[in-house]
């Protein structure tokens, strides 16, 4: 390019070539565009995955307490046994004992549970809450008192969880053999089968031998370890006495180790041999057998022979039979909290026909509960509405009045200029320093009630009140000057420019600024925790001064709770928060379109 | 009726650079440009005038495919650059405003130093192998831009900050230094003071002699001062191009006549 | 009774309206004189009267009435019970609202009796003075305001002032908020900081938090009360969601401004505006019900062990919720450069790329770094998160597999926590005013910055 240094003002000094000839620069060149484009699509990409697991994920969830089960049982309405005289009226019978009652109904379905831990275990299938509401019902028809009737107790979340597969299913396994049981002289029951029908089982049993074998063998390094740790010792040891204790400790060590890893070896052994008997215990699946009308636990396996116990009542002995089941569960019982009594009573119930499952509306239709097979939402949906209200009926006016201040009347001077950044900063003010703010202010000073939707809607207007004041502000400002200066130029004063004219114009903008600040703070939850709507409250609010709590207070009290079943009811809530806030938010945008204007 | 053909064309000195047959432009349902036919001559300043919203402006910009960039527009027609359609698969846009620089109507500097205002094109086009080379070309440019005795001591200053005359020929400069075939030039002077238009005149004069120029102006005393060939636009239509002497002293359609005398526009 | 009352005086001034007006389009019927303010306008001055001073008062009395009862009858308690704890006189208070109310009270006793007695009288006396001089002073105002009546009187001019004077009281309860909010965190960070002798430098740098365990005589233990792991662990989540958020959300603006299809906006933009709606209690519940133990048992898989509060679970998910907020700013600034420098760039023979990373952005950056400082604010005020998916200890470290502890999280654990409200409120005031004074210089930066560029292009 030496023409061009030479002479500036000289001759072109490049040639791009053909416009259709691409070069191997302009290869490059169009491959880091897609390169850019490639990273735009994967971001997009992964905003849409991420919105994909956590909806699928809490939909998901939320199924689960889609319906709710009941058992469906006789229960003999006696006075007597419920502690009252045959014509007792109100409370009298709302203060009987019905408790009694339902644990004997569940008692007279399983006369063979005994002792006070299965008994109790009997008892926890069904929600503490029935009793209550068979009292309720009771008290509303005092009539059927004596009589029999058929009623629906409500199942308890172990039931339920264990009925929606929530601790593992139950498998039947194939069976070839036919079954023949005998009382052994101990009490246990030996079952034989003429097939080789618990090969499987016992295969799964002998594979968690090699666990145990592994857990041995840690152990074993551990003594490894204290027998290096104690000669080293014996080591450094200043006494002979000391040094003495030291290696005996050392040699003891080695010597478990020794035992440990022969015991290992020795079940590892066994489990590679084929065949044997294996002891099954409840850190295994559990192993149940149906035959002769009632249930069987194996306590012990073996090919074609088992060692069992009896769980429900069964008809013995049973010789040769084929009608009958092998059952395992997908979990041992030790890490599932429904236990195999359990399981044997509700399958028992489900042949019986007296699990049924239905709707749970419940779920909408009852306040919170530390149950959760009762628990609902209804309290919190109420304190929610509540809420909102307080806070629509502040943060709306004022925020309208002071966004038209803004825009139409304010001076142009430090105090505006100061007033503008206010809200600014406000709008970007973390909302649990709100929280803070009520809970200093409006709890402690001016004495509003803890945990009531006054108090959480005021803070919550404080809240949404800079989101509204910058949309009305906007919604305003789209107004074009002209129709200002055309209601002031047929003699409108200013006031009455801007009510009369500017304000209906920019209504819609600012309800759909309002509705989305509204749809902020029904999703908002730090705030309200600060002040106190974190309580547990078990009626549903009437008024803004009472205790309530609010949709999201209410996930994440749920989703603290230690019961599984609450997690499935935590999800649903969710679902029924993001519901409002969809319809919210279509409100929003059928709003914006509707009234839509281009000047 | 206004879809009378164009006037017959002049007779042709230079080679022909652009030779645009039966152009029509639609943006969504509008029919922007119906039917034109125009050659442009290398060497040559070609005027395109006409009132506003006759698709002067439109026509320009096919001429590079900046079009392109605007997502209802649709180019139907043939436009070929030394014999090869732009508007053929296999050529790439980017490619193709390489060879057919552009400059707007407003002034339109990046936010950088003047420096690398000019050395932007260079640098995406792979120009110079070195630093040295880089300032030969942003040298040479301003040069041709005639600003680089204004600006030769604050190369490195924004060019935001110079003045609009300064900044339009900045963006001369700016679109010369890619070493372009053709320069459009969008009312290039339509936001600048008079003594700016004729310093920005001037050098458009001086830009004959190494590239073809188009320019939209809106002024009938630019395109007689500057250009050699000019074109009418009139609703989309192209009615009259030929020498620019010819349709400014004896213009053969009426509309032109009506334009130039100033009874439309 | 508040309600009520309420309803009554806004009965009382649309009373006032009809009547002020009445009596205005007599006198311009009868006499042959020209009305300065048409009617109505007379009847919104008496309207504004009536409800602003019935009203005004009102609220004036609820609040310092209520303050009053219960300061006296406190007082009394102190009295009675002098070594009671604020919490147990509190109890007391409520116990003897209880039995005035009739309602079932914890305990009974002499003194709840007794004070149960005081209250119903003070109380009798609050609601009295509620009606008298709430009902009294807006019909004093109407009675006024209707005397206003006359042809000369300015009463649209005069009702006008009013109603400005109205909106910029409306205004001006965000500088009321600012104040209330600044002023109930320094007084209690004031008590805070003379509890631990003015030993701000040990809160500030100090490395063990455990602010309850060496509460003694309204002392506490300067020791204890170190927030640096607080500060490091929300900066590590902080970090660990603009990791994710920054890139796909400035990615996404890129993608979606100047590269997406019109179809692909249509489907991407409301997208983003979903994700951006979701309350940040749903991702916490995401955060600790899904992406923890994913995080945990993948973490064991592959041989790591990963916190089951680990803040990393919680980064990320933060990270998502912070992506709308990064690409919707970031799309605005983008958008905002204007077209012209967009066309220059094309018209040199640059790809659309080139233009973005050699024209738009650099044009964009002081636009997109007060994007991304809002959103480091919006992260380290973020509290549900957090709260529901990172830990409670206070964990120096800069491992995100470990659990850390965050500001937000401890603001919740002190003031739900079981310890006596007044002790807890002097650190977690601190907290949240050290929260304040963070997101408040982050903000004030972000909106110097944005401004300075919208000089440049508006």
């Amino acid at each position: 390019m030496a023409d061009i240094s030479t002479n500036p003002q000289g001759g072109r000094g490049f040639d791009h070539g053909s416009i259709t000839a691409g070069s191997s620069r302009l290869k490059r060149r169009r491959w880091a565009e897609l390169r850019l484009k490639a990273y735009g699509i994967a971001a997009i990409g992964i905003a849409g995955f991420a919105l994909v697991a956590l909806l699928s994920s809490v939909v998901a969830q939320a199924s689960r307490a889609m319906t709710e089960h009941y058992i469906t049982a006789e229960v003999t309405l006696d006075p007597e046994a419920l502690g009252i005289s045959a014509d007792a009226t109100g409370n009298e019978i709302l203060r009987a004992d019905f408790d009694g009652l339902t644990t004997q109904v569940m008692r007279d379905a399983f006369p063979e549970a005994s002792g006070r831990t299965e008994r109790r275990a009997l008892g926890n299938l069904i929600s503490g809450g029935a009793p209550f509401e068979l009292a309720d019902k009771i008290t509303a028809e005092p009539g059927l008192l004596g009589e029999t009737i058929t009623y629906d107790f409500l199942a308890s979340d172990v039931t339920d969880l264990y009925l929606k597969d929530e601790y593992g299913t139950l498998n039947q396994e194939p069976v070839s053999g036919s079954l023949s049981v005998q009382e052994s002289d101990d009490g246990d029951l030996i079952l034989t089968s003429t097939a080789e029908d618990f090969s499987g089982a016992l295969t799964q049993v002998k594979a968690r031998l090699f666990t145990d074998a592994e857990d041995l063998r840690v152990k074993a390094a551990r003594q490894t370890n204290a027998v290096a740790v104690y000669t080293e010792r014996a080591k450094a040891a200043e006494t002979e006495e000391d040094r003495t204790e030291q290696l005996e400790k050392a040699e003891k060590a080695r010597a478990n180790e020794q035992e440990l890893l022969d015991e290992a070896a020795a079940i590892e052994a066994r489990a590679r041999a084929a065949g044997g008997t294996e002891e099954v215990d409840d850190e295994n699946i559990s192993l149940l057998v149906k035959a002769g009308g009632g249930w069987i636990r194996l306590t012990e396996v073996s090919l074609t022979r088992a060692r069992g116990e009896v769980m429900t009542r069964t008809a013995l002995p049973i010789e040769a039979s084929t009608d009958w089941g092998f059952y395992t569960t997908s979990q041992p019982e030790s890490s599932r909290k429904v236990t195999d009594h359990q399981i044997v009573w509700i399958e028992t119930l489900k042949d019986r026909g007296q699990i049924k499952e239905t709707f749970n509306w419940r779920f909408f239709t009852s306040a919170d509960s530390r149950a959760p097979e009762l628990a609902g939402i209804r309290g919190a949906l109420v304190g929610s509405l509540l809420t909102m209200a307080v806070t629509f009926g502040l943060a709306f006016p004022i925020g309208v009045l002071g966004a038209i201040y803004l825009e139409e009347f304010a001076p142009k001077n430090r105090f505006t200029n100061f007033l503008e950044v206010n809200i600014n900063n406000l709008a970007a003010v973390p909302s649990i320093v709100f929280g803070l703010l009520g809970l200093a202010v409006f709890l402690n000073v001016f004495g509003v009630p803890r945990s009531a939707p006054l108090a959480g809607g005021i803070v919550l207007a404080l809240m949404t009140l800079p989101t509204i004041i910058i949309a009305a502000r906007a919604a305003i400002q789209a107004v074009p000057p002209s129709i200002r200066e055309a209601a002031l130029g047929v003699g409108a004063s200013n006031v009455q420019a801007s009510f009369h004219h500017v304000l209906p114009l920019a209504m819609p903008g600012i309800l759909t600024g309002t509705i989305i600040g509204m749809a902020q703070a029904l999703g908002e939850t730090a705030p309200l925790i600060m002040i106190g709507m974190v309580a547990f409250i078990v009626d549903v609010p009437t008024g803004i001064t009472d205790s309530a709590t609010v949709l999201p207070v209410q996930v994440y009290r749920w989703s603290d709770f230690p019961e599984r079943a609450f997690e499935a009811r935590t999800a649903a809530a969710i679902c029924v928060l993001l519901l409002f806030l969809v319809l919210m938010n279509l409100l929003a945008i059928v709003l914006r379109r509707r009234f839509e204007r281009r000047w | 009726m206004y879809d009378t053909p164009k006037a017959e064309t002049a007779v042709t000195s230079n080679e022909i650079k652009f030779s645009a047959n039966n152009v029509d432009v639609y943006y969504g349902d509008t029919h922007a440009i119906k039917n034109v036919d125009v050659q442009i001559e290398a060497n040559t300043v070609t005027a395109f005038i006409g009132p506003s919203g006759c698709g002067k402006s439109t026509f320009l910009r096919c001429l590079n495919r900046m079009n392109d960039t605007i997502d209802i527009c649709r180019v139907e027609g043939d436009i070929r650059l030394d014999g090869e359609d732009i508007y053929d698969k296999k050529v790439d846009p980017v490619q193709l405003r390489a060879k057919v620089g552009m400059v707007f109507q407003k002034p339109n500097p990046f936010p950088k130093s003047i420096y690398d205002n000019i050395a932007y094109g260079p640098r995406i086009h792979g120009l110079a192998k070195n630093k040295a080379d880089l300032d030969v070309i942003v040298e040479k440019s301003l040069r041709r831009g005639a600003i680089w005795d204004e600006v030769k001591d604050r190369l490195h200053a924004p060019g935001t900050g110079l003045s609009g005359g300064q900044q339009q020929r900045l963006c001369i400069a700016r679109a010369v230094a890619t070493e372009p075939e053709v320069l459009l030039m969008d009312e290039p002077c339509s936001a600048l003071d008079p003594i700016a238009t004729a310093q920005v005149e001037e050098l458009i004069d001086e830009l004959r002699s190494q590239y073809s120029v188009v320019i939209v102006t809106h002024s009938m005393q630019q395109a007689a001062r500057v250009s050699q060939k000019t074109a009418f636009f009139h609703l989309g239509n192209l009615v009259e191009f030929g020498d620019t002497s010819k349709i400014f002293t004896n213009p053969e359609d009426p509309r032109t006549e009506s334009y130039i005398t100033g009874r439309i526009g | 009774m508040v309600f009520t009352l309420t309803l009554a005086i806004f009965a009382l001034a649309i009373a006032a309206y009809l009547l002020s007006s009445r009596r205005a389009a007599k006198v311009a019927a009868t006499d042959d004189v020209h009305l300065h303010s048409r009617p109505s306008y007379h009847g919104l001055h008496s309207f504004l009267w009536v409800l602003i001073s019935g009203w005004g008062i009102l609220l004036f009395l609820v609040i310092f009435g209520n303050w009053w009862v219960t300061s006296s009858l406190m007082s009394q308690i102190a009295e009675a019970a002098p070594d009671a704890a604020i919490i147990e006189r509190q109890l007391i208070l409520s116990d003897a609202r209880a039995i005035a109310e009739g309602r079932i009270s914890s305990e009974s006793g002499e003194l709840r009796q007794a004070l149960a007695l005081r209250f119903a009288r003070l109380d009798a006396i609050h609601s009295w003075a509620l009606i008298v001089l709430g009902l009294g002073g807006a019909f004093l105002a109407g009675l006024y305001s209707y005397g206003r009546v006359a042809p000369e009187w300015r009463a649209r001019n005069h009702s006008e002032k009013v109603i400005r004077a109205v909106l910029l009281v409306m205004a001006g309860i965000a500088i009321l908020t600012t104040i209330g909010i600044v002023l109930s965190l320094i007084f209690e960070t004031m008590r805070f900081f003379s509890a631990i002798d003015w030993q701000i430098h040990k809160y500030l740098f100090g490395t063990t938090w455990s602010p309850l365990s060496g509460v003694f005589e309204g002392k506490m233990d300067a020791d204890k009360v170190g927030a640096l792991p607080l500060f490091a662990g929300t900066l590590l989540i902080t970090l660990i969601a603009m990791i994710v958020a920054v890139p796909v959300g400035l990615f996404a603006a890129i993608y979606l401004s100047d590269f997406a299809s019109a179809r692909v906006r249509a489907f991407a933009k409301p997208m983003l505006e979903i994700l951006a709606g979701i309350p940040t209690v749903v991702y916490g519940f995401f955060a600790a019900i899904t992406l923890a133990p994913l995080l945990r048992d993948g973490g064991e898989a592959i041989g790591i062990r990963v916190a089951s509060e680990s803040a990393l679970a919680a980064g990320i998910v933060m990270g998502v919720m912070i992506i709308p907020f990064i690409s919707s700013l970031s799309d605005d600034v983008i958008n905002s450069v204007p077209q012209s420098l967009r066309d220059a760039s094309l018209g040199l023979g640059a790809t659309k790329a080139e233009t973005m990373q050699q024209v738009v952005l650099p044009a964009a950056l002081p636009g997109i770094v007060s994007a991304v400082l809002l959103a480091v604010s919006r992260a380290i005020g973020e509290t549900m998160i957090v709260v529901m998916a990172a830990g409670q200890g206070a964990n120096l470290t800069a491992n995100p597999l470990e659990a850390v502890t965050t500001v937000t999280v401890q603001i919740v654990a002190l003031i739900t926590g079981d310890t006596e409200a007044e002790t807890a409120a002097g650190p977690a005031f601190t907290l949240g005013f050290t929260l304040f004074v963070l997101t408040l210089i982050m903000n004030m930066a972000a909106q110097r910055l944005v401004a300075k560029y919208r000089e440049k292009y508006d």
